[in-house]
């Protein structure tokens, strides 16, 4: 019996040396293969008198069970290395570019269209949208801006050869419209391209604008002063920003404003407000002793600038990637 | 407007920095949009005395001159041309700082040079190094010339709004700075000149309503030659007027002190009378700016018997206007109504200080007292004996009251405006209010054009009170929530799926070159624009594909092998009616995907495009249908359909275009109307089928013209009940495929909602469909 545990030592420490899958086989088959080592003490059992056979044959268990333990953690061992093996193989650059298609982008004006809309929603403003090509009567005559007015040499404009129509100059004419197809309270801005002669570093024939309105019982300056001081405040995420209203001009509102914002060392002017003007809401049938409101107008070219420091206004008309892509 | 601020301050001059002032305009609604001082720094420049100038011994070009500044005489080694004895000049005495020098003892070529006499270039004073700056024979020795010039005065420039005519005068923005400051107001309506001659001139006003007033006197025996005084001189200098003439720089200088415009006629080309009438049919007037213009009805003029002198409120002519030779002058002040001026400068391409004041309103209780200052200016100037002032008035403007209810001025501007401040506000600004319970009444003065209705009242309350005095509120709202619409998907969605897809936002112009409307819509009678600002922004675009093209041949002239852009934007139809709808339109150019190891490069096509805008349209299904448009390849082009709806175009630009837009390779686009792809339909809920499906593959041989679409909606539309998708997975042309036709495979998904299929079912389905493809559309089948 002694040779049984001699056996599972030099069985157990023949399994540890062997690495390869099959040559452990082949050696496992010398041990418990048919014509293995303890197979054939366990043959030899038919020899031995009844009463040794339960105790020989249980040790005999016991060392084959001893065996295939050994046996089953080298296969483990050899499993777990040639895995191990196989992940070295398979490691790649992790660092290498992947792979697929690029990634595009919004325009930086866009961006700023959509911020607006986004600070205005969220105090419940409709988003509405208007025509390009205008008539005068939208444009000017509704607004107050009678024929000939000094107030239309402030804006150069674009007219179509028709001689029926023009290019609109400001998103103001959405006013107009929406005001004739909703009773108040209202509460809108109309984002839009806007166009006027004008073209230089400063100035582009085409640029943007947003319309705002506010029209119910009791919408005072006080409360436009409130409303734009905080989207300005949220717009550029600065509490601390300062923002002035220097009195100004324009035919559709009374009082008007401009608004400049605080910047650097000194201000710059970033729209146009004011509380609508009665005839305005007189030429859109809305009672002007009942209701009033304020409106006003901003410049997202401006904004755009402001916020992602670009200087040149005709950038955002070049349509160069290289400039586009940093807004990404 | 720019206007010295010395000459403001003699008006109304209060206790504020030249800053503070500038402020205070500017927050009370006139805007100051540059302080500039008159002059760069300098000091130690006094006046000196050229005593007497002799060769400098070593140089030719150099002259010692013993100069008298005020103390001991001083010898001064002086270069300039003009420099001679008994001039006046500006000494920088030893320690003077001039703009760019320090002046120091210095020895020039041997002699000691106690100082420099200046030019007014050296001083800063104006471009001019042509010799040394003389000055008045008058200014006292010894004197600062910062002094004796005024230079420690400041310009401001202004911008009232165009409402504001009033401001367009010094005596109008002295009133502005007297009611803001509460300074008071140091200015006298110059008094009747009695007239030293009783001759009369006949004015005729034919057109009344155009020129309420008209008032002309005649001065006989005027020097106009004189030299006008350097006090005069400067303030026109200041505000940016050139000197002309005595006689004009006094009309000039009366229209910046007063604001009202004046003209000067010599008397001698005169012919009679006077007649303020619109211009006939064919008359034509030369103007003093030199054009030539032909006349009509719609212009007002200044006639004599013979022919316009004048084109009313705007320009003289020059065949009336005064020379140096003039001795006689018939001075003119008028009141023009604002719509007869109104607009004219910008028909005519030029305007004037004059209808720029016109045409805003000006004081037409001014046009008497205008005149009397004029005439005691010219008188004191180049002397003269004045007439009677001949006036023809008509009906002038009125000055109606207007009410302003206090509890409106409260609900307008948000907060309490006690009636003792409003009161003094309007008193201020010389409305003559009066006060009945919550009503003020008050009455505009004759040089405010601007006040008719309560909000105008209100206006001037909250600017004078100042804006920045009132309250920041945030109004209170109703909390209703806006309607949310989920079958919409807004042009932001949109705009972040174009991004995805990998296509930058460009934003072009809406006006375009003709050309292309023609190249890639043959539209040949494009929007045109009537003022265009240059021929290739001269029309409106049609299509949003033009912009694209010339953006990708923008980037790929700098270097950009791959562009792919989007852009979301409004198009410019004239049908029957004229349209305006919004478009979304891509465009890719260049390599399929961005430069990548681990992949070969290829081309964008066609299928790449069509699967980004599948991408996009999702939901929605796309379906193609092959049909030509002016811009694509003919062979590779393609209307966009949604169910029936054409929804718009993609394909591979035309080769032709390509060339002659200088792309070295033809970009693949697309143009969907916006409105389609807006829409969507909600997801909703459909049974997930239980039992499991069985894939089959067939193949066939097809001739080149039939189409994928074709034979998919047939085996939809007539296939077995149990087919339940079908997709192509192969397309193959060359070995073993017939020449001239395609070989096409199909995966076929079988599935049965009820049971498990068989195997001879599902061959069963399978033989169908081989029979529909063989019968439909004559395939042979592999």
């Amino acid at each position: 019996m002694q040779d049984l545990d001699k056996l599972v030592a030099e069985a157990t420490t023949l399994f540890a040396s062997i690495d390869d899958a099959d040559a452990l086989e082949q050696a496992k088959a010398r041990y418990l293969g048919k014509s293995g080592a303890l197979t054939e003490s366990l043959k030899g059992l038919g020899k031995l008198p009844a009463a040794e056979k339960p105790a020989a044959g249980a040790r005999i268990n016991v060392a084959k069970q001893a065996l295939e333990q050994a046996l089953h953690e080298q296969r483990e061992r050899i499993a777990e290395r040639a895995l191990e093996s196989r992940l070295s193989e398979e490691s790649i650059d992790v660092t290498l570019p992947g792979r697929g298609r690029g990634m595009g982008g919004l325009h930086p004006v866009s961006r700023t269209m959509e911020r607006i809309e986004q600070l205005f929603r969220s105090i419940g403003f409709d988003v509405a949208d208007g025509p390009e090509i205008e008539t005068d009567f939208y444009n000017f005559t509704a607004l107050n801006q009678p024929e000939n007015h000094p107030a239309r040499s402030m804006h150069d404009t674009f007219y179509l050869a028709d001689g029926k129509h023009l290019l609109r100059t400001h998103t103001s004419p959405i006013q107009i419209r929406y005001m004739e197809n909703n009773q108040p309270p209202i509460r809108v801005i109309a984002p839009g391209r806007v166009y006027r002669v004008d073209s230089d570093a400063t100035h582009s024939p085409m640029f943007h604008q947003v319309e705002g309105l506010w029209i119910d019982e009791h919408i005072s300056f006080a409360h436009l002063k409130g409303v734009l001081v905080d989207f300005f405040r949220r717009f550029f995420e600065n509490d601390q920003l300062q923002i002035r209203f220097r009195p100004s001009f324009f035919p559709f509102t009374e009082p008007s404003a401009e608004i400049d914002m605080s910047f650097g060392d000194g201000w710059l002017e970033v729209g146009g407000c004011g509380m609508v003007h009665p005839n305005v809401l007189r030429n859109v049938n809305i009672d002007s002793e009942r209701y009033q409101g304020f409106a006003f107008g901003l410049g997202p070219d401006r904004l755009t600038m402001l916020r992602y420091g670009v200087n040149d206004l005709r950038l955002f008309y070049e349509n160069d990637l290289r400039f586009l892509k940093q807004f990404v | 407007m720019k206007l010295s601020e010395h000459w403001l301050r003699e008006l109304a001059d209060p206790a504020l920095s030249t800053e503070q002032l500038a402020d205070l305009l500017t927050f009370g609604g006139i805007e100051v949009e540059a302080v500039e001082p008159a002059a760069p720094a300098f000091e130690r420049v006094v006046v000196a005395e050229v005593l007497s100038v002799e060769k400098h011994p070593e140089a030719d070009r150099l002259n010692v001159c013993q100069v008298n500044a005020g103390a001991a005489p001083l010898t001064i080694v002086c270069g300039a041309p003009n420099v001679r004895a008994g001039m006046r000049v500006p000494a920088a005495l030893v320690g003077a700082k001039l703009p760019g020098i320090e002046i120091k003892l210095a020895k020039v070529r041997g002699i000691e040079s106690q100082g420099m006499l200046c030019s007014a270039l050296e001083l800063g004073l104006s471009e001019d190094a042509s010799g040394l700056f003389e000055l008045s024979p008058a200014a006292t020795i010894g004197a600062s010339v910062r002094e004796v010039l005024d230079l420690d005065d400041h310009i401001l420039t202004t911008k009232p709004t165009p409402n504001r005519g009033d401001c367009l005068s010094l005596l109008g923005m002295a009133r502005e700075v007297a009611a803001l400051s509460g300074a008071a107001l140091r200015w006298q309506m110059p008094a009747a000149i009695t007239p030293s001659t009783d001759e009369r001139i006949v004015i005729t006003v034919e057109a009344a309503a155009d020129c309420p007033r008209y008032c002309a006197r005649v001065i006989r025996g005027v020097n106009a030659a004189a030299a006008t005084p350097e006090w005069m001189l400067r303030r026109l200098a200041r505000s940016g007027i050139r000197s002309i003439s005595a006689i004009v720089d006094v009309t000039n200088y009366v229209l910046l002190e007063m604001g009202q415009p004046l003209h000067a006629f010599d008397a001698a080309k005169v012919q009679g009378s006077i007649n303020v009438r619109r211009a006939r049919k064919e008359e034509k007037i030369g103007l003093l700016n030199g054009t030539t213009l032909e006349l009509s009805p719609r212009h007002l003029v200044i006639a004599d018997d013979r022919q316009p002198l004048a084109l009313a409120g705007i320009m003289g002519g020059e065949y009336s206007g005064v020379t140096a030779t003039t001795r006689d002058i018939i001075l003119e002040s008028a009141f023009f109504a604002p719509e007869i001026i109104a607009g004219k400068s910008r028909e005519l391409g030029f305007g004037s200080d004059s209808s720029h004041r016109f045409e805003r309103g000006v004081d037409f209780a001014g046009t008497e007292p205008a005149m009397e200052r004029a005439t005691q200016l010219v008188i004191q100037l180049c002397g003269g004996q004045p007439g009677p002032v001949c006036e023809a008035k008509g009906e002038l403007p009125s000055r109606q009251t207007v009410k302003l209810r206090l509890a409106r001025a409260r609900r307008v501007l948000g907060f309490t405006i006690d009636s003792n401040t409003a009161m003094s506000i309007l008193q201020k600004l010389g409305f003559q209010p009066r006060l009945a319970g919550d009503v003020i009444e008050a009455t505009p003065p004759s040089y405010r054009f601007d006040i008719a209705i309560e909000e105008d009242l209100i206006e001037e309350l909250a600017r004078v009170y100042g804006y920045a005095n009132i309250p920041a509120q945030l109004p209170p709202a109703p909390a209703a929530l806006r309607p949310c619409a989920e079958a919409r998907r807004s042009p932001a969605i949109l705009r972040r799926t174009l991004a995805t897809l990998d296509y930058q936002e460009v934003v072009t112009y809406s006006f375009v070159d003709r050309a292309w409307e023609e190249d890639f819509c043959a539209n040949t009678s494009p929007i045109a624009l009537a003022n265009p600002i240059a021929s290739q922004m001269s029309v409106m675009r049609s299509s949003l594909i033009g912009g694209l093209i010339q953006a990708v041949s923008f980037n790929a002239s700098h270097k950009q092998s791959r562009v792919r852009l989007f852009e979301i934007g409004r198009c410019f139809l004239n049908q029957d009616a004229l349209l305006q709808p919004w478009r979304v339109a891509g465009i890719a150019y260049g390599s399929a995907s961005p430069m990548q190891w681990g992949r070969v490069e290829r081309p964008v096509d066609f299928f790449d495009i069509k699967s980004d805008l599948e991408s996009l349209m999702t939901p929605q299904r796309v379906s193609l249908q092959a049909a030509p448009h002016p811009a694509l390849h003919p062979g590779k082009s393609a209307a966009v359909m949604i169910g029936d709806i054409k929804a718009g175009w993609i394909g591979e630009l035309h080769p032709r275009w390509q060339r002659k837009y200088d792309l070295p390779t033809s970009p693949v686009l697309f143009e969907i109307d916006l409105s389609v792809l807006e829409g969507r339909e909600l997801p909703g809920h459909r049974e997930i089928a239980r039992f499991p499906a069985i894939r089959r593959d067939l193949a066939a041989e097809f001739e080149e013209n039939v189409q994928y679409e074709d034979i998919i909606t047939e085996l939809r539309r007539n296939g077995p009940a149990i087919l339940r998708d079908v997709t192509v997975f192969d397309l193959y042309r060359g070995q073993g495929v017939q020449k001239g036709k395609k070989s096409l495979a199909f995966s076929v998904l079988l599935q049965d909602t009820q049971k498990t299929l068989t195997d001879a079912e599902a061959e069963k389905a399978v033989a169908e469909l081989r029979r529909i493809l063989q019968e439909k559309f004559n395939a042979k089948l592999r």
